[in-house]
C-alpha cells in the first residue's frame, strides 16, 4: 500500500472499515489499542496515506474518495475511543475487585468512656432547677456539729446524733466535729453568706455510719432551699410537681403530700409520687399505689434566726432527696451498693456517653 | 407505735372503715407503716391438746408426743424444753404455711421417729418478734379443736404507725384516737377518771434529790395497794398485749404496758413488801450495779437518774425497774409509780446502755405532766377491778415534786395559714380544728389566744398551729403554685469550680475512661503511702477497719477498684473520679480534684499492637482534663518532681509558673506491692481549681492571623546524652530564630546498640513561617545552620 496512485473502491473500504473496527474490538488493551492507531493514522498509517493520495485523484472522485475516507477517520476515532474507555473501566474493575476488603472486622479501639449515673443524675436535676432560678451551691464533707444539727435546730438527744448514724472525727474548737449526715450545712453557710432572695440546690457527699442492703456508708443528696419574703408552701408543692415531673419525663405523675416532722421546717411533709407495683414490678405513674420520694417543709423560724434571718421578714422552703434512689427509680438501677463498687461492666452498662450532657431543650428523657 | 383496731374503736367512737382509717392516719401524718390482719395467715391453726409425752428414742432433747386435735390423735415430735403431758398447745398440720418462715410444713421423720406435725412457739406464727423459749402454753380452758386467732383474739387487724419524734401524743392510742376525731373520723369518748380515795397513808414516803426537781424528775406520784393477788390478766388483756407483740405477764405488769400503749403514760409497779425504807429519787454516783427486769445487769454512770430504797438503786427512771423490786406470783402489795423523768437525760441513758423500752421511747419524746395522777387513778382502778378483793385497800397518793406548769399559750394571726401555707382557711374552721385537737381558743378573728394543751410540748410558735390546721384539713387542700421564674432565660447555676468539675469529668469520660465514685475514706495504711498521716482526720467511729482514713488522695481508692477489677478477670481498666481529697479538717483542707487511672494494656485488636499503658498515656489524660478546665496546656512547664507514690523516673508535674496543676506517671512499683496487683498501673492527679481564672473574661477569642505564604518543614537527628531531655532540646532550636521557627517537634527517639550506650537519637522536625517573603534556599539553610548551632550548645550532635 506504499502508492496506490488509484482511488480505492466503495468495496474496498467498506472491507477496510471492517478489518480495522475488528481489529479495535480485538484489542486487549491500551497499548494494542494505541498500536492501531499508529498502524492507521500514524504519519505513516494506512489512513494517513489514503489522504496522501488523494491529490492524485480527478477533482470529482478527490472528493467523494475524501469525504468517505473522513467518514471513515471518525468512525475509527469515536471506536477507538470507545474501546479504550472499555478497556479502562475493565481494568478498574479489576483493580476494585483486587482490593476487596474485609469490612466485617473491628474498628480500631475508640475511647468508650462513661459519666457515672450519679453524676449523670445531679447533672439533670441541675438542669431542671436552673431553668427555675436555683444556683447550685456546695461546701464541706467535714463540718462541725453546729452547721449540721444544731443550727438545723436538731436538738441535743435527737437520735440523729447518736454516734450510730454520725460519724465523728477528732474534735476540733468547741463543737464535735463530724462527716455531714445530709447536704443541709450548705443551706446554713448560705443563709449565712447571703441575703434573700435565696434559690440554692445543694448536691453533695453525705455520710451516715450504715452499711447493708439498702444503706451505704457514703451516699449523695440533693437539698434545695427558697428564701424571700413571699414563698409558701403552696410554692414548695408546684415547684417539686414541677420538678418530680420533669426528671421522670411524666407529665400526669401524681405527687402526693403528707404531713411529717423534721425539725428544721414547720410544717414538715413527705412526697409520694404514683407507682403501680402490679406482678412484682414497680412502675412510676399513674398506678394507684404511692413511693416515698424525699422530704421537705417551710423553714423552720429558729434555723432563720440561726442564719441571721428574721423570721417575721423571710420565710421559704427547703427539700431533701436521695440521688441514688432518683437514679435507681429512673433508671432501673436496683442495687445501691453497687454505686460504689467501680465494677467495669456496671460502669459501661450503667453509665452515660460523655456527650449525652442532659439538655431538656435539645433532647427528651432517654 | 402498733395497736389492733378493737383498741383504737375503745376511745374512737367511728363507724369508718379499716380503710378510711388508715388513709386518714396517712392523711394527718401518722404514716400507717403496715396493717396486719392476721386473720388468713392464722386460719389453719387450731389448739391441741398433748395427751402424752416420751422421751425420743434417739435424741435426749426431743420429745414424741402423743396430740388430740379433737378429731384425730397424731404422732408429733417436738424439741420444745416445755412441751409436756396434759398441756394445750397450737398444732400446725402438714400443708400449713409457717408465718414465720414462710414455708409449707411437710410430714417428715425426725430421727427416725415419724412427725404428723408441729407444735408451734409464738415465734413461729409471727405473734413475736423476740426468739420464744418454748411452744405457746395456752390455759386449760382453751377449746381443743378450736381456732387458735379466734379464741386468742388475734383476727384483729393490727395497725402499725410510723410515729414522728415530734408525737408524743400519739404514742398512745388514746392522742391517735383524738387526732382522727378532729379530722372528722368519729367522736372521741370523753374520759372519765375518778379519783379513788385512799384508806390510808403509806409508810413508804419518796424524796426527789434536790438536784433533780429542775427537770430530771419534777414529780413522783406514788401509791400503795395491799392485799391483793396477782395472777394472771383477763384473756381480753392478754389479746391485747399479745396483739402488739408483747408478752403478757402477770396483771400487775400488764396493765402498766397497757396504760403505755393506752395513754403514752408508763407506770413502774414495786413489790411494796421488796422496799426497804423509803424510796429516793437522784442522779446516780457512777459505779452502781443495776440487775434489770430484761435479766441484764448495768453499771450506771454518773448522773444518770436513778430510784432506789435504802438497800440501793432498785430503777432506773424512766427506762427500765430491777429484779429485785420486781412483782411476781407471791407479790400482795404493790407501790405505783407515775413520775415525770425529763427526756434528755432518759434518751442518753438509755443510748448509753443500748436499752430501749417503751417507756424510754415514751419519755424521751415527752410525757404529759398534767396526766400524772390521771395516769396513777387508772392503774388503781385496773390494780382493784384485776388483782382486788374485798380485803383490798388503797393508799393515799404519796406526791414528791409537784405538777410543772405546761399552761402556754400562743398569739395566733390565723391569716399565717394564707401567709405560710398558701391556703385561706376560715377563721371558724381553725379554730374547730384547734379545739378538736385540745388547744384553748379564745380572743378576736384576727388575734386568737390559743392556748396549748399539756400533751402537746411539740407546738411552740404560729407555724406550727398553721401545720395543725393544714394538717387536719388535708394537704390535698394545698393547691400547687408553680414558683415565678426571675427571668425569662435560664441563668447560670454553676460557679467556676462547679464547671470546672463538671469539664474535667466529661473530658476524662472522653478520653475512654469511666468514671467511677469511691469512698471518701481509705484504710489508714494506705492513706499514709498518700502522705495521709494526720491524725485530725481519722475517723472515731469507722465502720471498719480499713474505711477509718479520710482520703488524702484518690488514686488509694481507684488502685483498690483496679485491683477489685482485675480480680474479676478484667486487668485492663481505666477509670476516673471527681471528688475530695483531704488534707485537714477545715474547710480550705477539703479539695475537689480529678484523678485517673489505667491498668494493663491498651485493648487488643487484629491492626493495632497491643502495649502495656504507660506515663504518657496518664500525661495525656492530665492535659485533657485540664484543657477543658481552660488551662492553657501550651504554656504548662513540665518538672520530674512528682510525689512519691509514682515512679521516680517516669513521672512528672504539669505546673503554670510554681503553680502544680496536675500530676502524672506510673504508680510506685512497692505501693502496687502494698495494694497486691501485677498490672502496669498508670495515674494523674488534676487539680483544676488550681488553674487560674482567665484574665480576658469577654466572649471574644484571639483574632486569628492567617499567614499567606506557605510553611517550610526541614528535618534533623540529633545524638544527645540520655539525660537531655526532649523539653530543652526543643527548646534550644526553637531558640535558633524565634521569628522564622513557628513550631518544632520531635517525631522519633532511638536509644539501643546502633549509638553509645548512654546517648540517645533524636529526630526532629522545625516548621518554619516566612513572613513577607518566601525563603531562599540559601536562607533556610543559614537557619539550618542556627539550629544545629543552637542543639550543639546543650550538647547534641547532628547525626550523620
Amino acid at each position: 500500500m506504499n502508492s496506490p496512485a488509484t482511488s480505492l473502491p466503495v468495496t474496498d473500504l467498506a472491507i477496510l472499515q471492517q478489518d480495522l473496527l475488528a481489529s479495535i474490538k480485538a484489542a486487549a488493551d491500551s497499548a494494542a489499542l494505541e498500536d492501531i492507531r499508529i498502524a492507521v493514522m500514524g504519519k505513516k498509517g494506512q489512513l494517513t496515506d489514503l489522504m496522501k493520495s488523494l491529490g492524485t485523484l480527478p477533482p470529482d472522485a478527490r472528493k467523494e474518495q475524501g469525504a468517505a475516507l473522513n467518514r471513515l477517520k471518525d468512525i475509527v476515532t469515536e471506536q477507538l475511543a470507545a474501546r479504550q474507555q472499555e478497556l479502562a473501566g475493565a481494568a478498574l474493575n479489576a483493580r476494585l475487585e483486587a482490593e476487596r476488603i474485609d469490612v466485617t472486622l473491628a474498628t480500631r479501639p475508640q475511647a468508650d468512656g462513661r459519666i457515672h449515673p450519679i453524676s449523670q443524675t445531679i447533672d439533670e436535676i441541675t438542669t431542671i432547677f436552673a431553668a427555675i432560678g436555683f444556683k447550685v451551691a456546695s461546701g464541706p464533707d467535714i463540718e462541725s456539729d453546729w452547721y449540721n444539727f444544731g443550727a438545723l435546730n436538731i436538738p441535743p438527744h435527737h437520735p440523729a446524733r447518736a454516734m450510730q448514724d454520725t460519724f465523728y472525727l477528732p474534735q476540733q474548737g468547741d463543737q464535735p466535729t463530724l462527716l455531714r449526715t445530709q447536704t443541709s450545712p450548705v443551706q446554713i453557710r448560705t443563709m449565712m453568706a447571703q441575703q434573700p432572695p435565696i434559690r440554692i440546690i445543694a448536691p453533695g457527699r453525705t455520710y451516715r455510719s450504715d452499711y447493708d442492703m439498702t444503706h451505704t456508708p457514703m451516699f449523695h443528696q440533693v437539698e434545695g432551699l427558697v428564701i424571700d419574703e413571699v414563698s409558701t408552701m403552696s410554692n414548695l408543692k408546684g415547684c417539686l410537681m414541677d420538678f418530680l415531673r420533669a426528671f421522670f419525663g411524666i407529665s400526669d405523675l401524681p405527687v402526693r403530700f403528707r404531713p411529717s416532722y423534721f425539725p428544721f421546717v414547720e410544717p414538715g411533709a413527705e412526697v409520694d409520687i404514683g407507682c403501680s407495683r402490679k406482678g412484682g414490678e414497680l412502675k412510676l405513674g399513674n398506678g394507684g399505689d404511692w413511693l416515698e420520694i424525699l422530704g421537705c417543709g417551710m423553714v423552720h423560724a429558729n434555723v432563720l434566726r440561726n442564719c441571721g434571718l428574721d423570721p417575721e421578714r423571710y420565710q421559704g422552703f427547703a427539700f431533701g432527696m436521695g440521688i441514688e434512689r432518683l437514679a435507681m427509680l429512673k433508671y432501673g438501677i436496683p442495687d445501691l451498693r453497687t454505686f460504689f463498687e467501680a465494677d467495669l461492666r456496671w460502669l459501661k452498662h450503667y453509665g452515660f456517653m460523655p456527650l449525652d450532657i442532659p439538655n431538656p431543650a435539645l433532647r427528651g428523657a432517654p | 407505735m402498733k395497736f389492733p383496731l378493737s383498741w383504737l374503736k375503745q376511745p374512737l367512737d367511728t363507724t369508718a372503715s379499716l380503710d378510711e382509717i388508715c388513709t386518714t392516719l396517712t392523711a394527718i401524718g401518722l404514716e400507717v407503716e403496715s396493717v396486719a390482719d392476721r386473720t388468713a395467715q392464722l386460719a389453719p391453726f387450731k389448739i391441741a391438746y398433748i395427751v402424752h409425752a416420751a422421751k425420743h428414742p434417739q435424741a435426749d432433747r426431743l420429745k414424741v408426743l402423743t396430740v388430740d386435735t379433737g378429731t384425730e390423735k397424731l404422732q408429733v415430735v417436738c424439741g420444745a424444753p416445755n412441751a409436756r403431758a396434759d398441756m394445750k398447745t397450737v398444732l400446725a398440720l402438714p400443708g400449713d404455711i409457717i408465718p414465720q418462715s414462710g414455708e409449707t410444713l411437710k410430714k417428715g421423720v425426725i430421727r427416725g421417729v415419724e412427725s404428723q406435725g408441729m407444735c408451734c412457739a409464738a415465734d413461729e406464727l409471727g405473734l413475736s418478734d423476740s426468739e420464744s423459749e418454748g411452744i405457746l402454753d395456752l390455759p386449760a380452758d382453751a377449746p381443743v379443736g378450736a381456732s387458735y386467732a379466734a379464741w386468742a383474739g388475734l383476727n384483729d387487724p393490727v395497725i402499725e404507725i410510723n410515729l414522728t419524734p415530734n408525737r408524743a401524743d400519739c404514742a398512745g392510742v388514746y392522742g391517735i384516737a383524738r387526732d382522727l376525731a378532729a379530722a372528722g373520723l368519729g367522736k372521741l369518748r370523753p374520759l372519765a377518771i375518778k379519783p379513788i380515795k385512799g384508806t390510808f397513808k403509806s409508810t413508804i414516803a419518796v424524796s426527789i434529790a434536790a438536784s433533780a426537781t429542775a427537770t430530771a424528775c419534777p414529780l413522783f406520784v406514788g401509791r400503795e395497794i395491799k392485799n391483793i393477788r396477782n395472777i394472771a390478766s383477763p384473756a381480753w388483756l392478754q389479746q391485747t398485749l399479745q396483739a402488739i407483740g408483747l408478752r403478757p405477764i402477770s396483771a400487775l405488769v400488764d396493765i402498766t404496758n397497757f396504760l403505755t400503749f393506752d395513754h403514752a403514760r408508763p407506770l413502774h409497779v414495786f413489790d411494796a413488801a421488796k422496799i426497804k425504807g423509803s424510796l429516793w429519787v437522784a442522779p446516780a454516783k457512777g459505779g452502781e450495779e443495776f440487775a434489770a427486769l430484761n435479766g441484764k445487769n448495768y453499771t450506771l454512770q454518773s448522773g444518770m437518774t436513778a430510784i432506789g430504797d435504802d438497800t440501793g438503786v432498785l430503777s432506773l427512771a424512766g427506762i427500765m425497774g430491777g429484779t429485785s423490786s420486781g412483782c411476781d406470783d407471791s407479790t400482795t402489795s404493790v407501790f405505783i409509780e407515775a413520775a415525770l423523768f425529763d427526756p434528755i437525760r432518759t434518751a442518753e441513758t438509755g443510748r448509753i446502755l443500748g436499752i430501749h423500752s417503751d417507756a424510754r421511747y415514751r419519755f424521751e419524746r415527752g410525757v404529759d405532766p398534767a396526766f400524772t395522777i390521771a395516769g396513777i387513778e387508772l392503774a388503781t382502778k385496773l390494780v382493784l377491778e384485776l388483782c382486788g378483793s374485798d380485803q383490798t385497800i388503797v393508799s393515799d397518793l404519796v406526791i414528791a415534786g409537784s405538777v410543772p406548769d405546761s399552761n402556754r399559750t400562743i398569739s395566733y394571726d390565723p391569716a399565717t395559714c394564707a401567709k405560710l401555707i398558701g391556703v385561706d382557711v376560715p377563721v371558724p374552721e381553725q379554730q374547730k380544728i384547734l379545739q378538736d385537737l385540745g388547744f384553748r381558743v379564745e380572743g378576736n378573728p384576727n388575734k386568737l389566744t390559743v392556748t396549748i394543751p399539756s400533751w402537746r410540748p411539740d407546738i411552740a410558735g404560729q407555724a406550727d398551729l398553721a401545720e395543725e390546721v393544714i394538717r387536719i384539713k388535708g394537704f390535698d387542700h394545698i393547691p400547687a403554685t408553680s414558683l415565678p421564674r426571675s427571668g425569662v432565660v435560664t441563668p447560670l447555676a454553676l460557679d467556676m469550680p462547679l464547671q470546672r468539675a463538671n469539664a474535667a469529668r466529661r473530658a476524662l469520660a472522653d478520653q475512654g475512661l469511666l468514671e467511677a465514685v469511691t469512698w471518701s475514706f481509705m484504710p489508714s495504711n494506705l492513706a499514709a503511702a498518700f502522705g495521709g498521716t494526720n491524725d485530725q482526720l481519722r475517723l472515731v467511729n469507722p465502720i471498719s477497719a480499713d474505711l477509718d482514713m479520710m482520703r488524702p488522695s484518690i488514686i488509694g481508692n481507684l488502685l483498690q477498684a483496679a485491683k477489685r477489677n482485675a480480680d474479676r478477670g478484667f486487668a485492663d481498666v481505666g477509670l476516673f473520679e471527681v471528688g475530695p481529697v483531704f488534707q485537714n479538717p477545715t474547710p480550705e483542707g477539703q479539695m475537689m480534684v480529678a484523678a485517673a487511672l489505667r491498668s494493663g494494656q491498651t485493648p487488643r485488636h487484629w491492626q493495632s499492637p497491643q502495649r502495656a499503658v504507660d506515663a504518657y498515656d496518664a500525661k495525656a489524660d492530665a492535659l485533657a482534663a485540664l484543657a477543658a478546665c481552660g488551662a492553657p496546656t501550651a504554656s504548662l512547664q513540665i518538672t520530674t518532681d512528682a510525689p512519691s507514690w509514682y515512679h521516680p523516673g517516669r513521672s512528672g508535674a504539669l505546673r503554670l509558673g510554681p503553680t502544680v496543676l496536675a500530676y502524672f506517671g506510673e504508680v510506685h512499683p512497692a505501693l502496687l506491692q502494698q495494694v497486691d496487683t501485677t498490672s502496669s498501673i498508670v495515674a494523674s492527679e488534676i487539680f483544676f481549681n488550681a488553674i487560674p481564672a482567665a484574665r480576658n473574661s469577654g466572649t471574644a477569642k484571639p483574632l486569628l492571623k492567617l499567614d499567606l505564604l506557605q510553611a517550610v518543614t526541614r528535618d534533623f537527628a540529633f545524638v544527645v546524652d540520655r539525660s537531655v531531655t526532649g523539653d530543652k532540646l526543643l527548646k534550644a532550636v526553637r531558640a535558633a530564630d524565634k521569628n522564622l521557627i513557628r513550631d518544632a517537634q520531635i517525631f522519633d527517639v532511638y536509644a539501643g546498640n546502633k549509638i553509645a550506650a548512654d546517648k540517645k537519637s533524636v529526630a526532629l522536625s522545625i516548621t518554619l513561617q516566612p513572613k513577607d517573603k518566601t525563603l531562599t534556599d540559601a536562607e533556610i539553610d543559614a537557619i539550618c545552620q542556627q539550629v544545629v548551632k543552637a542543639a550543639e550548645k546543650i550538647g547534641a550532635v547532628l547525626r550523620g
